[in-house]
């Protein structure tokens, strides 16, 4: 599963951040997930206490900002949400290749002391 | 991994069976340490950060004192890095790379055999092939004369930057002007990894259904060519080309689509065309 190297890295991102900051413990780490990202929420949450023994993010809270895909039609000129990941303009109907937000896979912040 | 930037490959990957853990790193693989944090800038509203004081470990001093770091940084930002470097890399050696991705069985390394064999006398071609075990494919292609490197990822399911770098060191791109990158049968996990090739090429072979690319939206969106193989059994298959293609459209509005038989040749001269096109 590619979850888990994603967590990997995700741990590596936050210790250093938090080491960098002179902090000891994370508590909380948060991260955004978009609909379109080829992510599992779930299946993150799993790698994450794997990942994170014997690390500062050990026994962290993961929380996870889900993103909806938005994505804009040129030809009706707005911003829609997909009915499914195909990206069809729900007015029109034509497929848009102009994502605006799905594809987040990120680390927002930290809660550290 | 490193301890340094976190780099390095999980236990169990292999390039041409040796153990990539023990691979020295060389100096085309410095770890560079910017501390440049890039603001994604998909979020349109601003963020609600709580600053909580916790003072039940109240010190006189800030140490059970919570605070939130803001981070707002891409997991995937390493492996984009790499990618970039991978691409500036290729780029500087002149060499076009494509990254081949389909299901198992869909026919990705007779599709790079064909071609190799067609185009092999006019294009220098070498290959990077990914499984997840046995060097197989790397063996039947140099068997045919054209320089490979196999990568076995033992468990990882998809080709990362990292391992297309380590790779690479194993080939003389000068000698090279077209690499291809034979990625891990998996239409879903390899999609989000850039490896830093020129081009995607997405392979579906007739026997996988008409409505194979709307059950993988990710990685057909991210196709600039889609190719349906096996076209020497569509009818014996049952193959409705219209809905194929209707379908093929609707997940990769942008992508050039061939219908090929990598087998008996069918369709491959329309490839051809594109590729030297590309290599121009």
């Amino acid at each position: 599963m590619h979850e888990l190297s994603l967590m990997q890295d995700t741990v590596v991102i936050a210790t250093r951040q938090a080491r960098e900051a002179g902090a000891r413990h994370i508590h909380r780490i948060m991260m955004r997930v978009g609909a379109l990202s080829g992510v599992v929420p779930e299946t993150l949450e799993f790698a994450f206490d794997i990942v994170a023994k014997g690390t500062m993010a050990e026994g962290a809270t993961l929380e996870i900002e889900r993103v909806p895909v938005r994505c804009y039609c040129a030809e009706c000129a707005r911003e829609f949400e997909p009915a499914d990941l195909v990206c069809e303009c729900t007015q029109c109907r034509r497929p848009s290749a102009d994502i605006r937000r799905g594809r987040e896979l990120q680390v927002t912040s930290l809660e550290v002391s | 991994m490193c301890k340094e930037c976190g780099c390095g490959l999980p236990g169990g990957v292999a390039i041409d069976g040796v153990p990539a853990s023990a691979a020295p790193h060389t100096s085309a693989h410095h770890h560079a340490h910017d501390h440049h944090h890039p603001h994604d800038h998909d979020h349109g509203h601003p963020h609600d950060h709580e600053h909580s004081h916790d003072h039940d470990h109240d010190h006189g001093h800030a140490d059970g004192a919570h605070r939130t770091l803001s981070v707002e940084q891409r997991i995937l930002d390493k492996n984009d890095r790499l990618a970039e470097r991978n691409r500036g890399y290729f780029h500087a050696k002149g060499v076009y790379v494509l990254n081949i991705l389909a299901s198992p069985g869909a026919g990705k390394t007779a599709f790079i055999e064909r071609t190799a064999a067609d185009l092999g006398q006019r294009v220098r071609l070498g290959v990077i092939v990914g499984d997840l075990a046995t060097e197989n494919d790397a063996v039947r292609l140099r068997g045919r004369g054209i320089p490979a490197v196999q990568i076995t990822t033992g468990s990882v399911c998809h080709l990362d930057a990292e391992m297309v770098s380590r790779a690479m060191e194993r080939l003389d791109l000068n000698a090279l002007r077209l690499l291809v990158i034979e990625n891990v049968g998996n239409l879903v996990c390899p999609a989000v990894y850039d490896l830093g090739e020129s081009a995607r090429v997405v392979l579906l072979s007739v026997t996988e259904g008409e409505d194979k690319p709307l059950k993988y939206p990710v990685m057909f969106r991210s196709a600039q060519v889609v190719v349906v193989n096996k076209m020497d059994i569509a009818e014996a298959a049952g193959f409705d080309h219209e809905t194929a293609l209707h379908n093929i459209r609707r997940a990769a509005p942008g992508a050039v689509v061939f219908e090929v038989s990598a087998k008996t040749g069918q369709g491959m001269d329309a490839w051809y065309r594109y590729l030297e096109q590309a290599l121009r």
